[in-house]
This record gives C-alpha cells, structure tokens and sequence, in this order.
C-alpha cells in the first residue's frame, strides 16, 4: 500500500468484499421475506397442525335411579393415563419414577410401550382417581398425558347387578338395561379446539366446538329398598338349602310394575375382575323352566269358566293316582273325594288330571296363552327368553294331564309373576314396566273377574292350615299363593332327585297390591318342597314389602271387627 | 451575560464528557449499538427462556463479564497485543494439544479444559489467537504476501482448525479458519490463490466426507433434506422454520410465539433464539436485528479502514468480517439456508464463553479506533 496501485487494488478488494457482505445480508432479508411473506400461510399451517388439536369432550351419561330417585348407577369423573411411546420410550430414565407412580412394574411398563413403539397412543392406567392423575403429571415426564373420562358406579352393587347390567371402560352399556337403554343413557361426546404442547397436554382452549350433550337419566320402576329385601331373603335362601340358583320378581298387580327383580348368584358390577358368564345372567328372564304346579289356578280356572264346575265341585281322587293310557300319575297322598278348592290347597296332579280330561285342550291351551305363560312380557326386558307352549293338536291325553299341573311348557319367572298379577287384578292381564308409570296401562282382560276372585280364595285357602303354602303367611294380611315342586328335566325323562322348588303368590288377598313369584333351583339341603325352601322367602319379603308400602293390613282382628261392624251397619 | 456563562458551562461540560469518554477509551456508536444488542438480546431471552429470570440474571452477569472484558481491551494500546500475539497463539496451540490428550484418555469429545476453579474451550482463544497471529505474521512482510509468507500463515492456521476439527467442533473450527482466512484476504492474497484453494476443497470434499463423524454427516443429510427425517435430524430446522414462517409480518407478539412456548422449538433460549425472535416479532423484529448487526459490522469496517498500522488494519478487519460470519452462519442455519452447526446469535443467545470472545474482540477493535495516533502522515 505504498504505491497507488496498491492502494487501488485494496480499494477494489474492499468494495469486493463489501460486496460479498452486502450480497450475503441481502440474501438473509430475502429468506426472512420468503418464509415470513411467501410461505406465511403455509407454514402458518404447519404450525397450527403441530399445537392446534380437535378432542372430543367426553358426555356425562345418564343417571339410573330407582322410583323413588335413589341412584342405582352413576357416573364419576376419573382420569386415564396415556402415553405417546415414541416420546416416553425416548425419556427411558423416568421409567422407573413413572412405573413407582403408576403402581405398575417397571417390566410391564417397558414391554407395553415397546410393543407400542410404532403407536403414538397407548393407555398406561385407565379409571384413576383425578388426585393420582396430577401427582403423575406433576412429573413432567415426556409424552405422558391424561384425558378426563367417566366411571360408572353401581351403589347397589350386586343387588340390581342383574337388572342395570354394567358398561364398559369406554362407558358404553354392554348388559342389561345399561345396554338396552343405550341410546337413552348415553350422551353425545362435544368437542374442542385445543392448544397442546410437544408433550401433548393441554395448554389452553381455543375454543369450544360442540358442548357435550348429557345423556339422559332413567328412572326405573324398582323400589330399591323391596329390591334389597328380596335380594337379601333370596341368597339367604338359596345358601341355606345348597342350591344352585334362584330368581325372585315382585309386580305391581295395578300397573304391571316390575318392583324387584333379584337372582342368584349375583355379580357385583362395580368389581367385575372375577366376572363368570353364567353370574349376570338375569335368570328371572332368561332362564326357562317347568312350572309345574303353580299353573294349577290357571287350570281350575278354565274349568271354572267351563261352567262344568264350581269351586265346591267334588272330584274324586282315590287312590292317589291316575292311568292314562301306558303312563300313571301320582299325588303325594290319597286324598280321596276332594273339592276343587282343596285340589289347589292339596295340589293335586290327579284331581288336575281329571279336570284336564274333562276340558277340551284346545281351552286349556288358550287360557295358559292368554295369561301370558311362553309369550313376552310387555316390559322391553332386555334379554327376555320366550318359552314354549307346546302345540296342542298334537297332544296324547297325557300331555292332556300334565300340561295341566305344569309340564311339557316352559315360562320365566317373570312371565309366572306376571300371570299371578293377572288373577290378582281381577283377571286383567297387564303388561310387565321396568320405568314407573303414571297411569295404570288398560291391560286385557284373560278371565272372568267372578273367576278370578274365586280362584284366589282358592289360593287363599293353599295358604292355610290345611293348605301346602303355608309358609308363605305374613302376620297381619291374608296371602294367596300356590307352591310348586318340579322334578327338572334330565336327558330322556326326568331327573330322580332334582328339584325347582316354587312359590307364587299374591298379597293382600282382601284387595291385591303385589304379586311375586320365587323360584329357587336344584335345592340340596334337607327340604326340596316349594312350600318349604320357597314359601318361607315370600314370606318375608312381603312382609316387608308390605310395610316399606304402607299397605293396611287384612288381618288383624280389629281389622275384621271393623269390617264386620261395617258389614253390619250395611 | 448569564447566557453567555450558561453557553460556556455547557461547553464546558460537553468537554468535560468527551474527556471522560476518550479517558475511557471507547468508541461511542459501537458502544451504543452493542448495548441496544444486548437489550434486544435480553428481550428475546426472556420469551425464549419461557420466563426464567434465573436464566436472564445469569445471562446479565455474563453481558457484564463480556462488557468489563471490552472496556479492559479498550484501554489497552493496540501495540500490546501486537507484542503479546505470538505468546497467545503459543498458548492457544499448547491447550489445544493438551484437552485432545485429556480427550484421547477420556475415551469421548472433549472441549472443555476444568481447571478446577473454572472450566474454559481453548478453541475461544484460538477465535481471536489465529487472526491476530496471521495478521502478525503478514504484517511484519512485504505485502501482498510472498507465497514462502502465504505458506507460513496457512500453516498457522490450519494447524488449530485441525485441532479443533480433531474434538471435534466443526463449527469453531470453521469459524476460526474463516477469521485466519479473512486476514490473508484483507493482505491482498491473489483472487486467483483464492480459487485455487476453493477448488482444491471442493476436490478433496469427498475424502473430507470420509473424516466427518457420523453425526456430521448426518448434519449434511439433514441439510440437504430436512423433511427426510422429520422426527429426527430434521426436526430442529423444521420447527424453527415453521417458527420464523408463522411470525409473519408483525409477528405473533412477544411471549406469544406458539412454536416456542409449547416447546415445539428446540435450542430456542440458544443456538435457535432467532426463530424465537421471528415469531414474536415478525418480519420487522428480522429486520430490526439485521439492522443492529449491519450498523456494528459497518463500524467495524469503518474502523478497519481508520486504522493506522497494518497489523490493526487487518485485525480490526478480520473481527468484523469474523462476526458478520457469525450472524450468517447462525441466521442462515436458523432459517435452512446452511446446515445445522452449532454458531451461537452473537450477543442474543443464552450462553458465556462465546460471548465474552466476542466482547473481546470488540474491546480489541475499540482500543484500535481510541489510540490512533491524531497527527496525520505519520
């Protein structure tokens, strides 16, 4: 730089360079300009489809009450821990701090979110409670998150485990009433715009889509404190005489409300972990038996109508049993000439038998049809089995004669109860509800009223001293009910010594309000008679029933000195 | 009267200022503007860090630190670092040596030196060490360079660009060579050596490629082709592309920017704060920036071509051509116009030992503007 030449030459590198800078910088504003302006949208875009989120807020679903609103089935909020295994297998030393917290194996851990890797969802802990949900995310670990669901909680447990059914861990109702008023209970998810972070929590809400839509609560007709008594009395029951099972329904004889529907053995639906199949079967409607020879009213019944005979109409029943063609039926003594009222109170096959040859089958039949024996409830009872009554024209007269004391058809528990609320209501067949009713449905009428009231003085008289339901009495009210004794069918025939042991009745017999029908299967213990391992449970169920209702007792002896001074009056 | 005292006292006191200014030795616009830097730095810093004023005090003490460092190198005449050059580079070269041995026993990379009481990268002395060398070397010789001189410098500066490469730390190592390069670039080396030698690594890239590590190739790859991997390599350069992108023209405000705050930005209090500043303040926020940086880098050309001694020339011009490669390579890397290399924001991103360099650096350039000598035609 001594020389102007070399002056000159640095000056024409300077500008070089300065050139080089100014080109450079130039560059850098055209990249800002071309990202911040060119690609704005686009990139905007990007940015949005990294943090902005659609969810789904989850719909509370419906209550399920009793009829008087107490809760049989409710939903809690509770949380489940998920993970995005492509970010937690990345944090492999929080593993430990996360299984510890989770109360989950370390092992399990790692085999469930490498199973997953490719996933960018998997459940860690469903259904906790919110209080843990926080502790885990209190820890900051990479790719952990939670989403608010719904619990379902049955505060009757196994009590109306049968009857509600229970939901899955998606809260959706998968047996029972949970699954047949789906479409009621459950409500519509809303949604949500959200901003999450990298780790997928929820920053803040952008805005709210749709507003979830809660589902509907349900009322059912069951009184729960009727619906615990007979649950109570019926496992008592079924584990004092070793059987296998059980059902008991309670009706509204008025309106056909299903007031307590309880089986055995029972599940409880809010620790369903050791769930067996054949545990929430509601056998009070799926499970189809013989009834044996609590169909017997319905068989004097039709008799009655026949005008052939009246309650007072003597048969004769010597020597206890009865040929038809190659077969013999048998009563359990000789009861000689007997009246039709003592054939109920007696339970007799062969008086039965007789009565049934006497009538045409086709009338036999009808009535059995008509009060509702193999044929639906009315009620939409989820899981309802049918039965069967076998077509008559092709009966021998011995089918004659034992479908007349209850074998060779088969009915529900519910589908017995209901025939018995028939004859209780004057011979008005109404059809079975699980939801309360405002008004009574008009029903159909399946008898004479005359007939009906006949045939419950009859049942009446079972229940008496010389009747075989006596264990049915309940202090204070005049009962009417009938026992039944079934040999179950086996493979070819019947089985020698297994037993349905059966009570159905109705109370109070002055004026009925509830019929109920109790069938416990394949007792083991010493007794095996419907009048011994059945009766006794109506018994105290209706008992208390009858009290949690407020229902005036017919038999107390002021009671009947004031009907009598009434009487009198008159 | 009394104006006339007040006209004097405010002359007076002007007088006085600028005497205190000059006592201090520094230059006032490069001053300025680095402290307006600094504060746009701590702004950004602030979002960046999601709030942390932990992490904004302790990058305060280090502005601090750094700004000490300056106004001591400010108030040392230039002729001392002439005289302390060679024992800074001998230094520099020795330490070097030293952490790759340490390095070889400790079986991994190692940069860091502990000397107990503090922990330092030598390669940041060998940011200043190897310009100031080369220009030593040059100055002392007939320029433009002869090529036995040309040969000498080039060994002074590729031997610690080996050694850093060796750690490795591309990126120093990059930038050390470039403020080696620069020196000889400013001396009036030949354009046609220049290419020369540019063709001559475009030639031997392929057997380079061969030396990288892994994840420096890796780093290519994902240059060339950031959405190949977007999970992985690429996932840094997407984020902050979508960052810068998504700030527009006014940008999304400050403590707003989404890609930042939800952590989707990675590096952002760092090497990507840029992004971070793109996003909240948009287009302008860039151009504001670019602006500090281009009115700093003028300075400092203008203080290059004020300078009085060739070994200052050449020095002062290095610093200024160093740092604007600074700014590009780490704005360039940011936006996805360079690979990924780790090069700080000067001043703006979070972190110690590169800016108190840097700090130096500059006091190095203000105590060549503040001790010329004011007699012309010397």
């Amino acid at each position: 730089m001594t020389s102007n030449k070399g002056a000159a030459k640095y000056r024409g590198r300077r500008i070089t360079l300065l050139g080089i800078m100014i080109v450079v910088a130039g560059g850098l504003v055209w990249r800002a300009v071309d990202l911040q302006i060119l690609h704005k949208e686009f990139l905007q875009g990007q940015g949005d489809a990294r943090h902005l989120r659609v969810v789904s807020i989850p719909a509370h679903r419906g209550m399920i009450t009793d009829r008087h609103g107490e809760p049989l089935a409710i939903s809690t909020p509770v949380d489940s821990i998920w993970a995005n295994p492509q970010d937690l297998l990345a944090a492999r030393g929080e593993w430990k701090q996360l299984a510890k917290a989770l109360g989950v194996d370390r092992a399990w851990l790692k085999e469930r979110l490498e199973r997953n890797a490719a996933r960018e969802f998997v459940y860690l802990k469903r259904h906790v409670q919110p209080e843990l949900a926080e502790q885990v995310m209190a820890l900051g670990i990479p790719g952990v998150s939670t989403q608010r669901e719904y619990r379902r909680y049955y505060p009757a447990g196994e009590v109306a485990g049968h009857l509600l059914g229970f939901t899955n861990v998606d809260d959706a109702g998968q047996e029972g009433l949970e699954l047949s008023f789906e479409q009621l209970l459950h409500g519509t998810p809303g949604s949500m715009r959200v901003v999450k972070d990298r780790l997928g929590r929820i920053v803040e809400t952008v805005e709210r889509i749709n507003e979830p839509v809660p589902g509907r609560d349900l009322a059912l007709s069951i009184d729960r404190r009727i619906q615990y008594i007979a649950y109570r009395e019926l496992k008592a029951a079924v584990q004092a005489n070793r059987a296998k099972s059980g059902s008991a329904v309670v009706l509204d004889v008025n309106t056909g409300e299903v007031l307590a529907m309880v089986n055995q053995p029972a599940f409880n639906p809010n620790n369903r972990e050791s769930l067996r199949g054949d545990h929430y079967r509601n056998r009070a409607v799926t499970d189809l038996f013989e009834p044996g020879s609590t169909v017997k009213p319905f068989t004097v019944a039709t008799a009655l109508e026949s005008g052939q005979y009246q309650p007072g109409t003597l048969i004769d029943t010597t020597p206890g049993t009865l040929r038809v063609g190659p077969n013999t039926i048998r009563d359990v003594h000789n009861y000689g000439l007997i009246d039709v009222t003592t054939l109920i109170a007696k339970s007799s096959n062969v008086g039965s038998g007789k009565l049934a040859l006497a009538l045409p089958p086709e009338q036999l039949w009808r009535k059995f049809a008509a009060v509702g024996l193999g044929a639906p409830s009315g009620g939409n009872v989820p899981g309802e089995a049918l039965g069967s009554l076998p077509d008559y024209h092709r009966w021998y007269p011995i089918d004659r004669v034992t479908f007349s004391f209850g074998y060779g058809l088969s009915a529900s528990t519910l589908q017995l109860a209901r025939a018995y609320a028939a004859l209780a209501n004057g011979g008005v067949l109404k059809p079975v509800s699980l939801v309360p009713l405002t008004q009574a449905p008009a029903g159909e009428r399946v008898m004479g009223g005359q007939v009906a009231r006949q045939v419950v003085a009859m049942l009446e008289a079972a229940t008496g001293d010389k009747g075989t339901g006596g264990a049915a009495r309940v202090p204070g009210y005049r009962v009417a009910g009938k026992t039944g004794t079934v040999r179950k069918s086996a493979q070819g025939g019947y089985a020698e010594d297994s037993y349905l042991s059966l009570f159905a009745g109705l109370v109070p017999a002055s004026d009925p309000r509830l019929a109920m029908v109790v069938m416990i299967n394949d007792p083991r213990g010493d007794q095996f008679y419907g009048g011994a391992v059945a009766a006794p449970v109506f018994s105290r169920v209706m008992s208390g029933a009858l009290r949690l209702l407020d229902v005036a007792p017919d038999d107390l002896p002021a009671f009947k000195a004031q009907t009598v001074a009434q009487a009198g009056a008159l | 009267m009394s104006s006339d005292y007040n006209l004097t006292r405010l002359a007076d006191r002007r007088h006085r200022r600028s005497l205190f200014i000059r006592g201090l030795n520094v230059d006032l616009p490069l001053l300025a503007a680095l402290l307006l830097l600094a504060a746009v730095g701590l702004i950004v810093l602030y979002s960046a860090s999601a709030q942390n004023n932990d992490m904004l005090i302790r990058q305060i003490i280090r502005l601090g630190l750094g700004f000490t460092v300056l106004l001591v190198l400010a108030h040392i005449p230039p002729h001392h670092f002439e005289r302390w050059t060679p024992w800074l580079y001998g230094l520099g070269v020795f330490l070097l040596l030293a952490v790759l041995v340490m390095g070889e026993i400790g079986k991994g990379a190692q940069r860091w030196l502990d000397l107990g009481v503090i922990r330092f990268q030598p390669s940041e002395i060998m940011k200043l060490a190897v310009p100031l060398m080369v220009a030593w070397y040059v100055a002392e010789r007939p320029l433009p360079p002869a090529y036995k001189a040309l040969l000498v410098a080039s060994l002074i500066l590729v031997v610690p660009t080996i050694l850093i490469a060796r750690q490795p730390d591309l990126g120093t190592a990059l930038l050390v060579a470039s403020s080696g390069i620069f020196v000889l670039l400013l001396a009036g080396v030949a354009w046609r050596w220049v290419f020369l030698v540019g063709a001559a690594l475009a030639a031997v890239a392929p057997v380079l490629w061969y030396f990288l590590r892994d994840y420096q190739r890796q780093r290519v790859i994902t240059f060339l082709n950031p959405e190949n991997d977007p999970l992985g390599s690429g996932y840094h350069i997407i984020q902050s592309k979508i960052a810068i992108g998504s700030g527009g023209f006014y940008g999304k405000g400050w403590l707003n920017g989404t890609q930042a705050h939800l952590d989707f930005l990675p590096e952002r209090s760092t090497d990507f704060i840029f992004a971070v500043l793109g996003e909240e303040f948009g287009l302008i926020g860039i151009l504001v920036l670019l602006a500090i940086y281009l009115f700093i880098i003028a300075r400092g050309l203008y203080i290059a071509t004020q300078a009085q001694s060739t070994f200052t020339r050449l020095v002062a011009g290095s610093i200024t051509l160093t740092f604007f490669v600074y700014v590009f390579v780490n704005i360039g890397m940011v936006t996805g116009l360079l690979p990924v290399v780790g090069v700080p924001l000067p001043l703006v991103s979070y972190g110690g030992t590169s800016l108190v360099t840097l700090m130096a650096a500059f006091g190095i350039l203000m105590s060549i503007h503040t001790h010329r000598r004011l007699l012309s035609g010397s």
